[in-house]
């Protein structure tokens, strides 16, 4: 049962570059050891050792409730905003120890931005303001600057032509694919060096998917990627590195293999992870 | 296997046969129901449209251009008015929202972003405070501001106003923020915004409507009370507008020409009533409209 019917899954010109790097594996832009998350007395994550490759899209897969979102969200210290969460093992972006503790969260998440599952503009704000938000709020108040930032990334975000004439109108009024193109945009804006995304299609249609699948695939020249998916289709058309997380009876969210995406869905090393991907548990 | 077993057809017709014979009965405890619910709106009504009707039938008699523009005049001299008690309620009612409402929304901040015990400790003692007899507070305001100063004054009397509508300010105010979804707190710390400018910049501005609703039910709550201004405004016949001297107010003119034995002190009552019962009114009608078009987004 390994998966030749699985290459059907990749667009035919996405990668052609991925497979030659097999060898040559990018430097990390995050790097996390002995990584662990405890919601009050209960362990959800634990263990997990692993390198987030610059310049590339990372994928996070696993069924339900394998800690693949609490994952993310320990790399931008989001769970320091949950009552009772506690990251264990060490969070690296670069050199740069993100849970030292002279560090400034919201310096790190300035530098790891983050796209939730729902789109989530600011409702009160209009497109611009949207954009702008974490610099304006951030103290940037230079007209030239803020309107530099927000024009280039709508446009990264392939935003740009459709939103450039209702620059003011409210953000609610574009379509959920486009509202979460915003959110993209807004978070391209600070200028971050990774940006992560927790399933960031699954509350949209698929026209709206594939334009953001796309829209990743031209991203992470500038920008590494992390993204959680539940869609394993997903995972293999837009990632180059592949996680599979899992949950055991005996065994909390832990990771089970990482590797190039091309090696994970065709020979993983796991006998659990070929179960997964080939859709036989989860 | 297509077959189905005798027992299952049996069992099949029998339900068929019991859901046409219970949709009659069904029908009938719908149209029931649908009746009670009606004469319970009806009795609930009553009282209300009672009120306002007698307010409005004997209230209006007492309206004028004099009524609301003339100082009010002895019991037997016609030609007197309202308007140093209504001058007077902007007044004390205006300086009670500036002092509780900040406060209380600073409050309804902390309350709707933190969990733990001071939080509920605070919850509890707001709703206790809540259901305050407003007569106490009054009291309280006699007891800290008017036996210090060793005078009644407006002054006084805001504070007490400013005490009864601390608990509404908090509780409403909570509500308001707490319905600004947490994805948006989540969408403003992701991008690297400190907690306090995602609060002041992202959040307070998204629950503006609901906290304009609720300082506009905190005002109207206030300005109707008028055991809390007994001994502390205790009312005035002049137009005061200093804050240390005793001053009128809407909801002390009702009270004390209500209880005078002449006719026409009774009709200022009843006149001033009404103009309550309209400000009342207004401040609703105008914090759903407001409420409604702030949230309307035009820029």
């Amino acid at each position: 049962m390994t998966g030749t019917p699985l290459k059907t899954f990749f667009a035919p010109d996405s990668r052609s570059t991925v497979a030659a790097e097999a060898e040559a594996r990018p430097a990390p832009a995050i790097t996390v050891r002995g990584l662990g998350v405890r919601f009050g007395s209960k362990l959800a994550l634990s263990g997990v050792d692993m390198d987030f490759p610059t310049g590339r899209i990372t994928a996070l897969i696993g069924p339900s409730g394998c800690g693949k979102t609490t994952l993310l969200r320990s790399l931008n210290r989001l769970h320091d905003t949950t009552p009772g969460a506690r990251v264990l093992g060490s969070v690296h972006l670069g050199d740069l120890d993100v849970y030292a503790p002279e560090i400034n969260p919201t310096e790190i998440r300035a530098r790891i931005g983050m796209v939730f599952q729902r789109p989530n503009p600011f409702p009160t704000l209009s497109i611009y303001d949207n954009v702008v938000s974490g610099l304006r709020l951030n103290g940037i108040r230079k007209k030239a600057i803020l309107n530099d930032a927000a024009e280039s990334a709508l446009q990264s975000a392939a935003l740009w032509d459709s939103v450039s004439h209702k620059l003011k109108t409210s953000a609610m009024r574009l379509s959920g694919g486009e509202q979460q193109r915003l959110c993209i945009a807004r978070a391209l804006a600070v200028e971050p060096d990774v940006l992560l995304m927790d399933e960031p299609t699954s509350a949209l249609d698929p026209i709206a998917t594939s334009r953001i699948e796309t829209l990743l695939r031209a991203l992470v020249k500038q920008v590494t990627i992390i993204i959680v998916t539940h869609n394993m289709q997903q995972a293999a058309r837009v990632s180059d590195y592949c996680a599979f997380l899992m949950v055991e009876e005996d065994r909390v969210g832990h990771l089970v293999e990482e590797g190039l995406t091309l090696q994970i869905f065709s020979k993983p090393a796991d006998p659990r992870t070929e179960e997964y991907v080939t859709g036989r548990i989860g | 296997m297509s077959v189905v077993a005798a027992s299952q057809v049996d069992r099949r017709t029998l339900i068929r046969q019991s859901a046409r014979k219970s949709h009659r009965r069904r029908q009938i405890a719908g149209v029931v129901a649908a009746a009670l619910c009606g004469l319970g709106l009806c009795i609930a009504l009553v009282p209300l449209i009672s009120i306002v009707a007698l307010t409005v039938s004997k209230g209006i008699a007492a309206w004028s251009v004099d009524f609301f523009t003339r100082l009010p005049t002895p019991a037997g001299i016609p030609g007197g008015g309202i308007v140093n008690a209504l001058v007077g309620s902007l007044i004390i009612d205006g300086l009670a929202a500036v002092m509780a409402l900040p406060v209380g929304f600073i409050v309804a901040l902390f309350l709707a972003e933190h969990e733990g015990r001071l939080a509920n400790t605070v919850r509890f003692v707001v709703d206790v405070a809540a259901g305050l007899p407003a007569i106490t507070i009054g009291l309280f305001a006699y007891a800290i501001v008017v036996l210090p100063e060793g005078h009644f004054s407006a002054l006084s009397a805001s504070v007490a106003l400013a005490v009864l509508m601390l608990p509404i300010a908090i509780r409403a105010g909570e509500t308001a923020i707490r319905t600004v979804p947490q994805d948006l707190w989540e969408a403003g710390i992701a991008l690297g915004i400190r907690r306090a400018r995602v609060a002041r910049s992202l959040v307070i501005v998204s629950a503006l409507p609901g906290l304009v609703t609720a300082s506009l039910l905190a005002i109207s709550r206030a300005i109707g009370e008028a055991a809390p201004l007994l001994f502390t405004a205790i009312g005035s016949q002049v137009f005061a507008t200093s804050l240390g001297q005793p001053m009128a107010s809407l909801s002390l003119v009702v009270y004390f020409d209500g209880i005078q034995p002449y006719p026409d002190l009774q009709r200022t009552a009843w006149g001033t009533a009404l103009t309550l019962l309209v400000i009342v009114m207004l401040l609703n009608v105008s914090s759903r409209l407001l409420a409604r078009r702030m949230r309307r987004f035009t820029r």
